[in-house]
């Protein structure tokens, strides 16, 4: 088989850049090793934060994608119709919340600079905090209000970017494991091989989430990107008591840190189907999938500390998944610069349905030579904070 | 001396507890229920006690033996209105259960190690969705089947029964026996499928004289009561204001798709309806047990699991009635406890022969796929998220999806407070997913049951910096 672009991962990244790639008149091929939309797609709670960015490239990307995912929900909308289910795109905005004195002024400060880049945020009295969410504990010390905080049912909108690709001309092919590269005489890489066939590409993107390391090893090279597992608990269905995403404000330093250790923080909103979602846990184990009740212990915890009427809701269940790491907490999207024509769009960690939408029109801009919508040097892999994390020899 | 964790009370359980304590453990058993028992043995409250339940049940003086055992036996501590609700395997198996009713706040925690482990879980009946099966008045025959033993209470005056295998059989007696007037028993197999499941080696039957017995018993019990009992139909709808009134039943072709022009209406006010069971595998699978492609935990002669001191017994291997649960459970508790093998030479027999009961009722009354041809657009599949038929297929269709996960996430099929325990396997069957795979079965539930987030938050930790804050 012969595609200008086989992009491997049929989750929402990869959907998203096959969508823009085959909008832009490439042929596209996209194999998983399992069923599309399957994996870590399908394990979060969709996040589209500005709220939790600090300063610097990925908030640059956060709020072209907080401007984009309006225009892209409605026109996903338009184009498949009504019966395809609805993304559940809303602008509903985020609360972030310190618990304690000394996290008030930190909080505080941090807003403030993200509103000096464009990011809207409102420092709110508690009052007002309890205006919005009239259930939080009125113990909060600090509340900032963030419009521009978004939520999207990634399951739905990663089928629905893969539906309006193959209305495209992309073609999806689930269960196709990628075992090794194509590559010619010289070593140039020219497309994967899969269980079932060689596909010959000009361009081989690798969107794995946290298998990308494994497939970038399969492929020949070396990408530092590391599974970390989250877990949530989903509630049985309620009257709607939650408006917004609200968080603690360590959920921050939860996503920047790099300790291996567990570390928890609250996330907690309501969704259409009238669950409640309540996140959030980071832990380095690799890619042990085991239930550790002691995660799900902490994450009641600290979610009854904003609302403590959850105690009497029952959590019907728990799901756990891998969320790509980067060790420099960016991703990487963009083309090898030690091995031409493999290109990677991973590494979101938890950010990756929120910047699902941007990731793939910068790819499909560099791929097509277009103008991209921002700077993509800060998520190559030849930036400098990654360099020590690379292997020396380049690609093996 | 060794710890034996049993998880079920029901026959298996408890024949399981006991021959764990001969074999000289200490044995600890785990049930959700208010008392010992389990579906098979469901009864009245002790503090309602009844003289009739001997005959309501059948093998009730072997309940009576095992329940007395299990009480006066030091050794044995059996555990009611415990909920298992999760286990973790990140070091040894540790099983995590709540004690006390299930919608009270702060049941105590408790979180438990033991030497060897047996599931006896059991299954529950599985119901096909038709038109109508979402209004009051009709039940699993497994809940119509619980009522009657445990509360007395009849779900209705006239009573259809439906659906298939043997199971509907002593519902219906259930049903007579509270005092409602059971119209028919349509059995969804044709004589063909039944002949070719029960045929081939009737002496089979004979030789797991027990269950020959029951099933003669519920015959002459039908004879009795003059129930009719037609093969080769089904309740194809259930129609009424607000609740049920009448039932449509139609003959079925060997597919089970209905044969249009047959049908034919019933004034009831109860359709009982049950295709099946699936057995409960949330905590096998948490635990790491290998599930076979027929969907059942995987285990060896002796009742040993793929995962090491981890035991299986009853219908979670099975769906084989009574006499191989009771089998079953001596031979695994035996094993768990430590005991020799050649002790228990006359239950491991009596297991081989009552074994291949579950391939024949699979190959008599196994769901066959014609029955889709009942369902219409607005009948809901999933009754907790009320999704209907039309929907989850044009969603299927529309994301060209086969895979459990991503349909359930988009239609929310299965998404509801019973986590897909009723739909999970026909919702698997209608978008063709293949439950081989991990993203595709409806089994794997890591939270086994429903657990109030302030008892999941006053679990005690012992490196959690947040504790004592509250």
């Amino acid at each position: 088989m012969r595609t200008d672009v086989v992009i491997v991962g049929a989750g929402i990244i990869g959907a998203a850049c096959a969508r823009e790639a085959a909008r832009a008149g490439l042929s596209v091929t996209v194999v998983d090793r399992g069923a599309a939309a399957s994996a870590t797609s399908a394990r979060g709670e969709g996040n589209l934060l500005v709220s939790d960015k600090a300063p610097g490239p990925e908030l640059d990307l956060a709020l072209l994608a907080a401007d984009h995912w309006p225009g892209l929900a409605a026109e996903l909308a338009d184009e498949l119709g009504g019966a395809f289910p609805d993304i559940e795109y809303q602008r509903k905005g985020g609360v972030v919340v310190a618990t304690t004195p000394e996290g008030a002024e930190p909080l505080r400060a941090f807003a403030r600079r993200q509103t000096e880049l464009g990011v809207e945020a409102a420092d709110l009295s508690v009052p007002e905090a309890l205006e919005l969410e009239p259930h939080l504990d009125p113990a909060v010390a600090a509340a900032v209000h963030y419009p521009q905080d978004a939520q999207v049912q990634p399951v739905i909108a990663t089928e629905a970017l893969l539906a309006s690709a193959r209305r495209a001309g992309a073609k999806i092919l689930p269960h196709s494991e990628v075992v090794g590269p194509v590559r010619d005489r010289n070593g140039r890489l020219g497309g994967v091989r899969t269980a079932a066939e060689a596909i010959s590409a000009g361009a081989v993107l690798v969107a794995a989430g946290p298998w990308s390391g494994e497939v970038a090893r399969t492929l020949g090279a070396d990408l530092p990107v590391r599974p970390r597992r989250g877990m949530v608990l989903v509630t049985s269905r309620m009257r709607q008591r939650v408006f917004h995403k609200v968080y603690d404000a360590d959920y921050f330093g939860a996503t920047q840190s790099s300790d291996e250790g567990l570390q928890t923080s609250s996330v907690i909103e309501s969704t259409p189907g009238g669950t409640v979602l309540i996140g959030s846990s980071r832990q380095q184990i690799g890619f042990d999938d085991r239930l550790r009740v002691e995660v799900l212990a902490r994450i009641a915890r600290k979610a009854l500390r904003l609302f403590p009427f959850l105690e009497t809701t029952s959590a019907i269940r728990a799901y756990g998944g891998f969320r790509p790491y980067v060790p420099d907490h960016l991703p990487v999207i963009g083309e090898d610069h030690r091995d031409p024509g493999l290109w990677y769009a991973t590494g979101h960690e938890g950010a990756g349905i929120g910047l699902a939408g941007v990731t793939g029109a910068l790819i499909g801009a560099q791929l097509t030579g277009a103008e991209p919508a921002l700077d993509p040097r800060p998520f190559q892999l030849s930036r400098p904070s990654l360099a020590a994390h690379l292997s020396p020899g380049g690609p093996t | 001396m060794k710890h034996v964790l049993v998880i079920g009370a029901g026959p298996a359980g408890l024949t399981a507890a006991v021959a764990a304590a001969d074999a000289g453990a200490r044995v600890t058993v785990l049930d959700s229920g208010t008392g010992p028992g389990g579906q098979y043995w469901r009864h009245l409250p002790p503090e309602r006690p009844s003289r009739r339940e001997a005959r309501l049940h059948h093998g009730w003086s072997e309940f009576e033996r095992l329940r007395e055992r299990t009480e006066r036996d030091g050794s044995i501590d059996v555990v009611t209105e415990a909920q298992a609700w999760a286990i973790e395997t990140t070091g040894g198996a540790t099983v995590h259960a709540l004690i006390g009713p299930s919608d009270a706040a702060g049941r105590e925690a408790l979180a438990l190690e033991a030497d060897s482990l047996v599931f006896a879980t059991g299954a529950h009946d599985r119901t096909l969705p038709f038109p109508g099966w979402n209004l009051p008045g009709v039940f699993s025959a497994g809940a119509a089947q619980a009522l009657a033993k445990g509360e007395r209470i009849a779900v209705g005056r006239r009573a259809v029964v439906a659906g298939a295998g043997p199971f509907l059989l002593p519902v219906a007696q259930s049903l007579t026996a509270t005092g409602s007037t059971v119209l028919g028993v349509y059995e969804a197999a044709r004589t063909p499928a039944l002949a070719k499941g029960w045929l081939p080696r009737p002496w089979r039957l004979l030789s797991s004289a027990r269950k020959g017995g029951e099933l003669a018993g519920y015959l002459a019990h039908h004879l009795r009561h003059r129930v009719p009992y037609r093969l080769g139909r089904a309740v194809v709808e259930a129609r009424g204001d607000g609740r049920v009134e009448e039932a449509v039943i139609a003959r079925l072709d060997a597919d089970w798709s209905p044969i249009p022009g047959t049908e034919l209406t019933v004034a009831a006010d109860a359709v009982c309806v049950s295709h099946g069971f699936t057995p409960r595998l949330e905590l096998p699978i948490a635990a790491g047990c290998e599930i076979g492609p027929d969907r059942f935990v995987t285990v060896d002669d002796d009742q040993r699991t793929s995962v090491d001191g981890v035991w299986a017994a009853g219908e979670i291997t099975g769906i084989g009635g009574v006499d191989a649960a009771l089998a079953e459970g001596r031979v695994a508790g035996h094993l768990a406890a430590g005991g020799d093998r050649s002790a228990i030479g006359p239950a491991r027999r009596r297991r081989r022969a009552s074994a291949d009961f579950a391939r024949r009722i699979e190959a008599a009354h196994g769901v066959r796929p014609g029955w889709t041809a009942w369902m219409r657009e607005d009948t809901v599949v999933c009754r907790c998220e009320e999704v209907a038929y039309g929907a989850l297929l044009g969603t299927a269709a529309a994301t060209e999806q086969g895979s459990l996960r991503s349909v359930k996430l988009t239609t929310r099929a299965g998404l509801g407070i019973c986590q897909a325990r009723m739909c999970g396997r026909t919702v698997e069957e209608l978008t063709g997913a293949d439950p081989s795979r991990a993203a595709d079965t409806s089994d794997r539930r890591p939270l086994a049951a429903p657990v109030r987030l302030g008892d999941l938050a006053g679990l005690s930790s012992k490196d959690d910096p947040q504790k004592g804050e509250h």
